[in-house]
């Protein structure tokens, strides 16, 4: 037993922290906003050059064979930027899928080297960044298609966040497009770096509401003096911090696949999806007026918090697993971790 | 990242649950808090913790543990509420002051008093709160005049749990004419000695589970204060955080109550509505997240790390969570929530009701949630003090 990030993951989750606070700044989304560009090119290129995509691709596809805890930070930080290129999703379900997949037909490979491939799972009808996409992973039924750019048309479906560009998807499901069976569990990955994006979500909403607090004085002191706000802030706080050791167990329990790792997947992508909600709706409360307007930064990380809470699943759908494995599992101080449950 | 037991903690996991098996009294020890007599019961079970060696598993060999580190504490704690064993009459001594004279006793105190402790044989207080002195401890009264190789203790404590029958108990004074964090000492004192009253407060229920204490020219040694005189708010603060943070709640204890709740609810489920069903999920689910955040809080300190503001986030999660899974269970009860007695079907609403009257004073005792609340906000994240 030992809950803690090694040395190396938490050398490479700073790493990728600080390149990402640094390049994904409020003033960039803005501009890149404004230049209406689906992805900043040379923060793409320098993520890649990172080697964040290729986190979790097999060695010998030239990945460095990691796993979803190496993940977990770096979907935190993401989610803490507000991180509008699809790195998570790329590294953390694209590859692993298109690794599993008997042939890839070369995508994996083209993955790595920078190219996208967009994901069209059954759980949800809209496809995330098709327009920037080379490529699909498409459901028809439980099967899964890779189906290039040329082969589909996209519609858009625009959504409260501006920075996730949803689409229909309309194609041909062939013989030739089948690339496998059965999504295993995309799902629940999804969901998992949903919660880690919300967890670096929450926080930043409210970092956000403690230094405005700081700054805004009303009644001749700054409003962070008072309790109303202290306590408000602090709550939020309190609600992170019992999601973010979820989420992470949630990491280092997945791959076992079974009904008690499945739903600590779902109690983390309730808690962090309760924890963002919360926390996103604090800080504008924090911010008063200014709160509900285009020009303080906060609605950037309310937008994406409030969608990740209905992408991957949603609260409903999550707390009918926890019940189910409640019913059909051992509770209890020695059944804390999925391990000690045999499947 | 490791979230599997290691085969010597599955060994040990079995050695506890074995010991358990054998030595847990088979029914409910009578109340600490009513008589004299399920006092002593309760400190015949500490004696027989401390004879099996489990009365304080991380404690060093030489005061009667077994220099366990943190996780296999955590699953002795598991394991000791999975057996549904009674309640330590003694946490304040070991999970509060003890750990404190660890780290600022003397050699001849933690020899005096902590083999003792771990025994059972002195069973603790804390007098901290006084009738002016709640929330705002700094603003205690009582005082400690030095007199030679003396002290001599004179004021009030109020709220001092479990002291009706308490052999020791330790308290904040502060030199005569000294104010508020300056000049203040933490000082042992045993219960009996002459110039101590105690007088048992009710609670709302009529079951003394705390007690005034009057201090009236109590004499003690000067050796049997804890940590340099004048420093006792420093000590004090140090206790307060093995209180919040990790000793003073393992997660197992809400791990039961969630297990015992959702048997509640299944046998009752029929004639509930779903949303119940979501509440217990709720419930179970905060349980194991506090849980998950002590295992890596544990972790953390394994490593060298330390503890900080963030302990206080524990105490509002403990707390509040224990409030809110009773109300479930009574909810679930519904219409026999009210009753005292035990009822015929098998349930007894009277101990989920016990449970909640007991959950309602967590909020308050341990430094309220609004301190608590205060403390995250300004020293966690750094907002003005106001
Ligand atoms: C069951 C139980 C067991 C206890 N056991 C012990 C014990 O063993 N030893 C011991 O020394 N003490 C013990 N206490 C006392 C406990 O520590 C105090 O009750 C607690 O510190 C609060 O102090 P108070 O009751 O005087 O409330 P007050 O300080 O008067 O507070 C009343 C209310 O005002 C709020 N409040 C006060 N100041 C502020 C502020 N600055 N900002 C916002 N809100 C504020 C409080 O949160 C509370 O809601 C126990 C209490 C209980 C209920």
């Amino acid at each position: 037993m030992q809950f803690a990030f090694t040395e190396d993951q938490l050398t490479i989750t700073q790493a990728a922290r600080e390149m990402l606070v640094e390049t994904c700044t409020p003033a960039d989304l803005r501009k890149q906003l404004e230049a209406a560009s689906p992805r900043d090119d040379a923060r793409w290129a320098t993520i890649a050059e990172m080697g964040l995509i290729a986190l979790l691709a097999p060695e010998d596809a030239g990945g460095l064979g990691m796993g979803l805890v190496d993940l977990i930070g770096i979907a935190e930080a993401a989610g803490y930027v507000g991180l509008p290129e699809p790195l998570i999703e790329q590294a953390g379900i694209v590859v692993p899928l298109l690794a599993r997949l008997e042939d890839n037909r070369g995508w994996l490979d083209k993955v790595l080297a920078g190219a996208v491939v967009v994901v069209g799972h059954p759980i949800n009808p809209f496809v995330a960044n098709a327009d920037s996409a080379d490529a699909f992973l498409l459901a028809d039924g439980d099967d899964i298609h890779l189906v290039t750019a040329d082969a589909v048309t996209i519609t858009r479906a625009e959504s409260f966040d501006p920075f996730r560009r949803l689409f229909t998807v309309s194609w041909t499901p062939s013989a030739t497009t089948l690339v496998g069976e059965g999504w295993g569990d995309t799902a629940e990955r999804g969901a998992l770096l949903a919660a880690a994006e919300m967890i670096g979500l929450a926080q930043r909403c409210i970092d956000l509401a403690v230094s405005y607090a700081k700054d805004r004085v009303q009644f001749g002191k700054p409003i962070g003096t008072t309790q109303a706000i202290k306590h408000m802030i602090a709550s939020a706080q309190v609600k992170v911090e019992f999601a973010r050791p979820v989420v992470h167990a949630a990491a280092a329990e997945l791959p076992l696949g079974t009904l008690p790792a499945r739903a600590r997947v779902a109690h983390a992508k309730i808690a962090a999806g309760a924890a963002a909600d919360i926390a996103s709706r604090m800080s504008v409360q924090a911010h008063g007026a200014m709160g509900m307007t285009w020009e303080v930064d906060l609605h950037f990380y309310l937008k994406r918090a409030f969608s990740l809470n209905y992408a991957w699943g949603t609260q409903a759908q999550q707390f009918e697993t926890v019940q189910e494995r409640i019913a059909a599992e051992r509770m209890g101080p020695d059944a804390t971790f999925a391990s000690a449950l045999t499947q | 990242m490791k979230l599997d037991y290691t085969p010597e903690q599955q060994a040990f996991r079995a050695e506890v649950r074995s010991w358990m098996e054998a030595n847990v009294p088979a029914g409910k020890l009578p109340s600490f808090d009513l008589t004299r007599q399920g006092f002593e019961a309760h400190r015949d079970w500490e004696r027989k913790l401390s004879q099996g060696q489990w009365g304080m598993v991380t404690w060093p060999e030489a005061y009667g543990g077994r220099a366990l580190d943190l996780i296999r504490w955590l699953i002795f704690e598991e394991e000791y509420y999975r057996a549904g064993a009674p309640t330590r009459v003694n946490q304040n001594g070991i999970f509060l002051l003890g750990p404190t004279m660890m780290e600022f006793g003397t050699d001849d105190q933690k020899q005096r008093f902590l083999p003792r402790m771990a025994a059972g044989d002195d069973i603790w207080a804390q007098a901290w709160s006084e009738p002016g002195a709640g929330s705002d401890l700094a603003a205690v009264r009582s005082t400690c005049t030095r007199d030679g190789d003396e002290y001599v203790l004179n004021g009030q404590k109020i709220w001092s749990t479990r002291a009706v029958f308490a052999d020791w108990a330790f308290g904040l004074f502060r030199e005569p004419g000294s104010e508020r964090h300056k000049g203040m000492s933490l000082i042992l004192f045993p219960l009996d000695a002459p110039g101590v009253t105690r007088r048992p407060i009710a609670r709302m229920d009529g079951e003394m589970v705390f007690a005034e204490i009057f201090l009236d020219n109590v004499r003690v040694p000067v050796a049997d204060r804890l940590g340099d005189e004048g420093q006792g708010w420093h000590v004090c603060m140090a206790t307060a955080g093995f209180e919040r943070g990790l000793m003073l709640r393992s997660p197992a204890r809400y791990q039961v109550a969630a297990q015992k709740l959702a048997a509640l609810y299944h046998a009752n489920k029929a004639n509930l509505p779903a949303s119940i069903g979501e509440r217990v999920a709720q419930h179970w689910m905060d349980a194991d997240a506090y849980a998950l955040s002590i295992y890596s809080t544990a972790s953390r300190l394994e490593a060298g790390g330390k503890i900080g503001p963030e302990s206080s986030t524990n105490k509002i999660f403990w707390s509040e969570m224990d409030v809110a899974l009773h109300q479930t269970a009574l909810d679930i009860l519904g219409p026999r929530a009210e009753l005292l007695g035990q009822s015929t079907d098998g349930v007894s609403p009277v101990d989920w009701l016990d449970g909640f009257i007991f959950a309602l004073a967590g909020p308050i005792y341990a430094g309220s949630n609004e301190i608590q609340r205060n403390i995250i906000a300004e020293r966690m994240l750094g907002l003005p003090r106001g």
